[in-house]
């Protein structure tokens, strides 16, 4: 259980060692999520159309350890952009990984640019 | 320390320790409560709901830990025996002495049981404690299996009337018989005693008035009861609810001053004639009269907490015995003086036998004070008259407004909750006044009216008054400038009832418009499936049309299990299916190694399907002639129904017929919540109707139509809606409620509890659905017509247009599927594996 969580770790842009070629932009969905395979990683990517933003966390759910999150419904809390569980409507910031209802499980962010329309996630590894 | 021993551990036991703890002082204290029950009080006022489904946890006065939390010693399940005043103790049934400074006596009252010969057999119960309805239920449920239908109730005053409900829970017919010559005797006079008597009857409850029963016959087990004339009541169980008899048998052995008819004598302190000694409740009599009231024992319990710490407060003199309820669905309330009319007070009384409306007022001749009065079917005006007599508030110049409304004009005569004096007392079950509650939210101790209700416990003994503690709640809120509003989240300050106007007006067709122009921010995994089910509900819009905003379930069409594989249902509607299509389900099942289970609406759910394999699941289903059967929306689920009289012996109609027809009516329509219908075709019920959103249940001459049930976390029965109408009438009823369902409830509101909200209840829902009272039923049947016409399968759609396909895989950048799943066997399939 635990060597789920432990593989995902938030990676800040600025220690991003290697930046993996996800997809063309055409290839995710506007305002929603879609999943990547990264090695042995499941990453979850959200273009917020919206915002003109994308964000990147671990696919897993940190509460029931399910590969869901990308399937979750994209939306904002206090203008901080989050994504809701689709397991139990646990929220979590996309910016920090933060647990948006008080509760203790987070999630780890990895940050996303977007180079000739290529969707790029950065990793330490 | 001075010890205080409690004997009795009731409703007014509980209350006086509650009532002494919260004062100064308590520390100096030690409470010691001696119960005989096995459990911690509980609230014998809700006893009936018990058969209803309520537990004895949820009866509970309090909780497991108060006791302690409070300092408070429980003993249960122990006696106290004796009373040994001179050396100030007491001795248990376990030969355990303890010793005292006071003792407060709250035993309470045990059921009457009229000396009629025969009353020991079997089958002959009182109605009192927990364990009594234990034990009805168990015998209920013996007879029933032995083809016994009918049952009896001895008494036909206000728990008599409740047992009688009980009776009926159980699925026995039951007899009310009553020895006076009207229904609840000591409340309701001979015109009010009649109108409910009608309308119980039309429930098919037998009433029998004036019946001195002579005996119980049967050998060891009841089978009637004889009344004087000879004539025989046939019935396999009888239920005593003939009035209480107060426990004295402790202030008897210890030679307290008791009374000729029973009840321990006490002054206006509480005090018997033991100055260290107590007497509160239904034991207690005061100014010669036992109170069978909670109100009244609550005060008791009050005062003598005060007393004993040296307090002031006293009992009134005169105590008043209104009191306001639903008996077996009809609201009878009875306030004041019901009965009082002479040379200096004149009757009003409004009688109407078409609605089953029965209203008395007394009001003195010279038109100016309300002394008391009677409603019976309509008791909507209780809490204003009320409010009017125990303030002694000026009447209005016809008082016959008070009970008839002033017709011809707009304003109310009571004015608003505002209007009444601060000290006018609106929750008389623990004696809050307005003022209390409204100061509680002005000077901000409270913001909400839960806080309110907990600071001042206002509503939470018989409820009663709780439309005006909440009236009065907004009101000071309104005072203090506070905006009091149901808004559905950060993003919209509207209720979805708001939402769905905003969206209908002004055509909006996408959840940014609605959130640009009327909200803000981008919208939660609240608002947006809201907006996007009231797409679904105006345009009937397709789940597959707004895949943003949906939930996941929406999304992707299927229901996400616990490892994030999905369950896929087709639509069988009404249950029927045959040999080839049951082959169908097999095959699919087995060729995707699919867990399968039937479930609860009649048909068959298929378990453990990849994300990617959805769309190939549904092509094969799809080819063999089966659509979505929308398990995973909140829409209409499906219909269930019993074979009918096509095969059934017992069987009134085509209630699989019906059911099919309705679920193909009404499928694939988003709603606030999920929508389940239930068709049966004779009163054997075996399809569930009454646990569902709408269900039917075929009788003589037509469909009886049941609304606003569910079964889940609250079950609730559904209510009747009409009687014995045609399918054509079904239909359109059925289009009127449902439509208005759809326009008016929250979110995520299912139809039982909107109907609790909903002003004015059930009766409000019959003037707008069948009355047509606010003129909207054409449009509501033209709205519910668009929405029949253009159903379209959302399994479809996906397999044929292949743009839709592409959220079906589980990776962007790879076909493989999630490697994170992995199974372990079950029985003789397989689940999850744990984690």
């Amino acid at each position: 259980m635990e060597n789920i969580l432990s593989k995902y770790k938030t990676v800040l842009a600025t220690e991003a060692t290697t930046w993996f070629k996800a997809g063309n932009i055409k290839d995710f969905p506007s305002n929603r999520g879609g999943c990547i395979k990264y090695k042995d990683k499941q990453i979850a990517i959200f273009n917020f159309e919206r915002r003109n933003e994308w964000y990147a966390c671990q696919n897993a759910c940190p509460h029931k350890l399910e590969m869901v999150l990308s399937r979750g419904m994209t939306g904002s809390a206090d203008d901080v952009p989050k994504i809701a569980c689709p397991m139990h409507k646990k929220t979590f910031s996309l910016i920090d990984g933060s647990n948006l209802n008080g509760e203790e499980y987070a999630i780890a962010t990895y940050p996303v640019k977007i180079i000739n329309d290529e969707v790029l996630v950065g990793f330490i590894d | 320390m001075i010890n205080i021993i409690v004997v009795g551990n009731g409703m007014v036991g509980f209350k006086f320790c509650e009532k002494f703890i919260s004062k100064p002082g308590q520390e100096k204290y030690q409470i010691t409560v001696f119960g005989e029950e096995p459990r911690r009080a509980y609230d014998r006022v809700h006893l009936s709901e018990y058969f209803a489904g309520k537990t004895a946890d949820d009866l509970s006065m309090s909780t497991l830990d108060w006791y302690a939390e409070n300092n408070i010693t429980l003993n249960t399940s122990e006696l106290i025996t004796d009373i040994n005043r001179e050396q100030k103790t007491v001795h248990t049934h376990q030969e355990k002495t303890y010793s005292y400074d006071y003792i407060v006596l709250a035993t309470g009252s045990s059921a009457f049981v009229p000396p009629i010969q025969g009353v020991e057999k079997e089958g002959v119960f009182v109605y009192r404690t927990i364990e009594d309805l234990d034990a009805i239920m168990a015998y209920a449920k013996k007879i029933k299996q032995n083809g016994a239908t009918d049952a009896a109730v001895l008494g036909g005053g206000l728990l008599g009337l409740e047992a009688a409900k009980a009776v009926r829970d159980l699925g026995l017919n039951p007899h009310v018989v009553e020895f006076a010559p009207r229904l609840m005797p000591r409340q309701l006079d001979k015109g009010a005693s009649d109108m409910l008597q009608s309308k119980i009857e039309e429930l098919n409850i037998g009433i029998h008035l004036n019946k001195a029963t002579q005996y119980i016959a049967g050998d060891d087990c009841i089978t009637g009861m004889m009344f004087a004339e000879e004539k025989l009541l046939k019935v396999d169980m009888l239920v005593i609810s003939a009035g209480i008899k107060p426990r004295d048998e402790l202030g008897r052995i210890s030679g307290l001053e008791v009374g000729v008819r029973g009840g321990i004598e006490v002054n206006n302190k509480m005090q018997t004639s033991d100055p260290c000694i107590y007497a509160i409740g239904e034991v207690a009599l005061y100014n010669q009269m036992i109170y069978g009231l909670v109100a009244p024992g609550y005060e008791m319990a009050d005062v003598a907490a005060e007393q004993i710490m040296q307090g002031e407060k006293t009992m009134r003199e005169t105590i008043d015995m209104s009191t306001q309820l639903k008996l077996i669905g009809v609201e009878v309330a009875s306030f004041g003086d019901p009965f009082i009319e002479n040379e200096n007070v004149t009757a009003i009384v409004y009688e109407n036998k078409f609605s089953g409306i029965y209203k008395r007022i007394n009001v003195t001749k010279d038109g100016k004070t309300l002394l008391g009065g009677i409603l019976v079917g309509d008791s909507s005006d209780y809490n204003c008259l009320f409010q009017i007599y125990s303030n002694a508030m000026a009447l209005p110049q016809n008082p016959e407004d008070l009970i008839l409304g002033s017709r011809g004009g707009e304003s109310s005569t009571m004015g608003s909750v505002m209007d009444l004096p601060d000290t006018a007392v609106i929750c008389s079950c623990e004696n809050v006044t307005k003022g209390s509650i409204c100061c509680s939210i002005t000077d901000g101790t409270c913001e909400t009216l839960t806080d309110v209700v907990k600071l001042t416990k206002a509503t939470s003994g018989c409820g009663g008054c709780k439309p005006m503690v909440v009236d009065l709640v907004k009101e000071a809120q309104k005072s203090i400038g506070k905006e009091v509003k149901e808004s559905l989240c950060e993003h919209f300050q509207y209720t979805r009832q708001e939402l769905f106007d905003i969206v209908k007006i002004n055509k909006y067709t996408n959840f940014y418009e609605v959130v640009d122009h009327h909200g803000k921010g981008d919208g939660c995994e609240v608002c947006k499936p809201v907006v996007a089910s009231i797409f679904s509900s105006i345009y009937n819009d397709t789940a597959n049309k707004h895949v943003t905003t949906q939930d996941t379930n929406d999304r992707f069409l299927a229901n996400i299990q616990r490892n994030g594989t999905y369950s896929v249902v087709p639509r069988v509607a009404g249950g029927e299916i045959t040999a080839e299509k049951l082959i169908v389900i097999g095959q699919v099942a087995k060729q995707f190694d699919l867990y399968t289970k039937i479930t609860g609406a009649q048909r068959v759910d298929l378990f453990g399907a990849h994300l990617n394999d959805l769309p190939k699941i549904w092509k094969i289903l799809i080819d063999n002639g089966f659509e979505s059967g929308h398990a995973y929306g909140k829409s209409l689920r499906a219909v269930k129904s019993c074979v009918g009289n096509a095969w059934c012996r017992y069987g009134m109609d085509d209630s699989a017929g019906f059911a099919i027809e309705l679920e193909n009516r009404y499928k694939g329509i988003r709603s606030p919540h999920k929508i389940k219908g239930g068709v049966s075709a004779c009163i054997r019920e075996c399809a569930e109707a009454r646990g569902k959103d709408f269900g039917l249940i075929a009788v003589e001459g037509g469909w009886n139509l049941y609304i606003c049930g569910n079964g889940g976390a609250t079950p609730k029965h559904a209510v009747l809606l009409a009687e014995q109408i045609d399918k054509a009438t079904v239909l359109k009823y059925l289009d009127r409620f449902l439509m208005y369902y759809i326009r008016t409830a929250g979110p995520l509101v299912r139809t039982a509890t909107w109907l609790d909200k909903l002003e004015g209840g059930m009766d409000y829902l019959k003037e707008v659905i069948i009355h047509d009272r606010i003129g909207i039923c054409e449009a509501l049947e033209a709205e519910m017509e668009t929405l029949v016409g253009t159903f379209e399968c959302e399994w479809k759609q996906v397999i044929e247009k292949p743009r839709l396909l592409k959220r079906f895989s589980h990776f962007v950048n790879s076909d493989e599927t999630d490697d994170n799943i992995e199974y372990v066997p079950l029985r003789d399939q397989k689940m999850p594996k744990p984690w």
